[in-house]
């Protein structure tokens, strides 16, 4: 009989590491993978260097003298116009004159603090939120802001009650009018998202097949569809003179598509949970609602996180469709802002800039989804 | 045995049917369990044992025959469901905890969602549990970080916490590593010494014929035979029975 000693640990041998085994590993494995790597390498040759020109090196900064946080700074003498930029770099004087235009569309200028307020409010509360989440009560913290938050913004935007003086609806635009279609439309359309998944989940028969033809029907119809159906035909069922706001039809329109979206999401989620789970709630005794509340959603909604936020980040972009039905988001500033005569051609200097902030905001959610994942599994090992 | 005799039968299940789909998993079961006792269900794989003390809680349903738990009978009615499901605790195969509460959630949950206990008493309580089943400086970890044994002892606390009258144990040592199995035989052979009613499908026949009071053993969804663990081992009458012992058992000894 043969006992042998226990081997101490070692490193892997030497030849595993480094960089050029990095760069044979990862770029050159195969002649085929070889050739992949040399024509992105020219794909970015010949496309990221005019690219930086255009953006940055012969781009046109005369924005005149600016004022930043109380100070001074000048860039020119004399702020850029339309001639003096030409046409063969971008000329960011432009945004820079109509950046109101994007930030905050048509909103009377004199009210301006009330939706600088809406977005500190906004940054505060995902600050709070990253802040409390350590916390003995987060949860019921969040859940009060969740509530309050909706409620304050629309006093603070809309105005009425008494308090503020009203601004309507078709006076909101750019990017205020794209996050509020955006987070109104996920707010909403979430909870809902999660009941129709139960009800396609359920032993009741009517609430299964109504919960199942919804969902099927509204993901088989564009969203420009359902836009176009309640922009306009919505209001042919309602009474004539009723004044039914645009804004608050395309948010139904939103809310009701985006809620068969997350429904299915959440639906993954929740065949993704072990039939034994079920079982377990069961048996020690748990209510329908006590189970799904207390077992199942918060480990289907957990699994689904990546998905949810994908889900919120089509929304996010989808927004930019209320377009055709005459909203005035941050895309179709672009087309009102380069309709300035004084400003005639400026197309492609506003869809960079849209551009640009879309992807700040999106991939910073993309990111956080990213981190929520990652925390989760640590929290929750398998 | 005298005093066993006039003890009330906490469990009747008479001319009980069940089919899933065509296929008919159970088969006219008739039988009684009187309060404290420990009955031990064995058969081969597919014979309905577990299928059996599912129905007892419901999480299966059945379509004949009826099923009385401690003076409930069994309906669709969910109010009734769930009181005894408030009386019967269940032990799975797979432990079944919840794998994004910590261990100490998991067993009070219960407790202070269907029986309306305080977060404090809950609390309480579930340590003392855990403590029993000697795992107690693990309250605070999640399940995915224990050992198969400790969540399977978790498992147990977690139906304990309930006060049961009757505990189901569905294969509790099936999925084990073999060097877990005896630290859950030992936890179930305290809880049936302490007097609770237990109806256990197993293969552990050592435990069948140390704890048990009856030994029943179905095959094809009927019940062939059942004894005290002496004569069950001892003069097997059915042949289904006498060659399911010389395959379990070969080993064994």
């Amino acid at each position: 009989m043969a006992v042998n000693e226990l081997q101490s640990t070692r490193k892997p041998p030497i030849s595993q590491i480094g960089a050029i085994v990095w760069l044979r590993t990862n770029l050159f494995s195969s002649w085929i993978n070889g050739l992949l790597t040399v024509a992105s390498l020219y794909l970015l040759y010949i496309s990221i260097p005019p690219l930086l020109d255009w953006m940055f090196l012969s781009a046109n900064f005369n924005f005149g003298t600016v004022n930043i946080l109380g100070f001074d700074i000048k860039f020119s003498e004399v702020m850029a116009d339309n001639d003096s930029c030409g046409k063969e770099a971008a000329c960011w004087p432009f945004i820079y004159e109509k950046i109101y235009m994007f930030i905050y569309g048509f909103y009377p200028r004199e009210e301006v603090w009330r939706p600088d307020v809406f977005y500190g409010l906004t940054a505060l509360f995902i600050l709070i939120v990253r802040l409390v989440r350590n916390y003995k009560y987060k949860n019921r913290i969040i859940l009060s802001m969740v509530i309050t938050y909706p409620i304050v913004s629309y006093i603070l935007i809309a105005g009425g009650f008494g308090l503020l003086p009203v601004v309507e609806t078709h006076q909101w635009g750019g990017l205020l009018l794209t996050l509020i279609i955006a987070s109104v439309g996920i707010l909403i359309s979430f909870p809902i998202g999660v009941v129709l998944a139960l009800g396609r989940q359920s032993d009741l028969r009517v609430i299964k097949l109504f919960s199942t033809l919804f969902i099927e029907f509204i993901r088989a119809v564009p969203l420009i569809t359902i836009l176009f159906m309640a922009s306009f035909v919505l209001p042919l069922f309602l009474e004539s003179g009723t004044n039914f706001d645009k804004l608050l039809r395309a948010l139904i329109g939103i809310a009701l598509f985006q809620a068969a979206y997350f429904a299915e999401v959440v639906r993954g989620g929740l065949q993704a949970i072990p039939k034994g789970q079920y079982e377990a709630a069961d048996a020690v005794g748990l209510s329908y609602f006590q189970k799904n509340a207390l077992i199942i959603l918060p480990q289907a909604l957990k699994i689904s996180i990546p998905n949810i936020v994908g889900s919120s980040i089509s929304l996010f972009k989808d927004t930019t469709l209320v377009l055709i039905i005459g909203l005035m988001d941050m895309l179709a500033m672009v087309n009102m802002t380069s309709q300035d005569i004084y400003w005639l051609g400026r197309e492609t200097e506003g869809y960079v800039f849209v551009t640009i902030v879309f992807w700040v905001i999106l991939y910073s959610m993309s990111r956080y989804s990213r981190k929520l994942e990652i925390r989760f599994n640590t929290e929750n090992k398998d | 045995m005298e005093t066993e005799n006039n003890k009330s039968n906490i469990i009747e299940i008479s001319e009980l049917n069940k089919w899933y789909g065509d296929f008919h998993a159970l088969k006219n079961i008739n039988m009684n369990v009187k309060e404290g006792e420990i009955i031990v269900v064995c058969g081969p794989s597919g014979s309905g044992k577990s299928t059996l003390i599912r129905c007892v809680n419901f999480l299966e349903k059945f379509q004949e025959g009826n099923i009385v738990v401690s003076g409930t009978e069994l309906t669709d009615d969910a109010q009734k469901i769930r009181k005894i499901r408030s009386e019967v605790a269940m032990v799975f195969q797979h432990f079944n905890l919840f794998p994004h509460l910590t261990i100490v959630d998991n067993l009070t949950l219960a407790p202070i969602w269907v029986h309306n206990e305080t977060k404090e008493e809950a609390r309480e309580k579930a340590l003392k549990f855990l403590e029993r089943v000697d795992i107690k400086e693990q309250a605070e970890k999640y399940p995915n970080q224990l050992s198969g044994g400790q969540q399977q002892r978790v498992a147990i606390a977690r139906s304990l916490c309930t006060s049961p009258k009757i505990m189901l144990f569905d294969e509790p040592t099936s999925a084990l590593d073999p060097e877990m199995i005896s630290e859950v035989l030992d936890v179930m052979v305290e809880l049936a010494k302490g007097g609770i009613t237990m109806i256990c499908v197993t293969h552990e026949m050592g435990f069948a014929r140390k704890m048990a009071n009856r030994i029943i053993f179905m095959d094809e969804g009927q019940i062939v035979e059942e004894n005290d663990p002496i004569n069950f081992f001892k003069n097997p009458e059915s042949d289904r029975l006498q060659l399911f012992l010389s395959q379990i058992l070969t080993h064994d000894e």
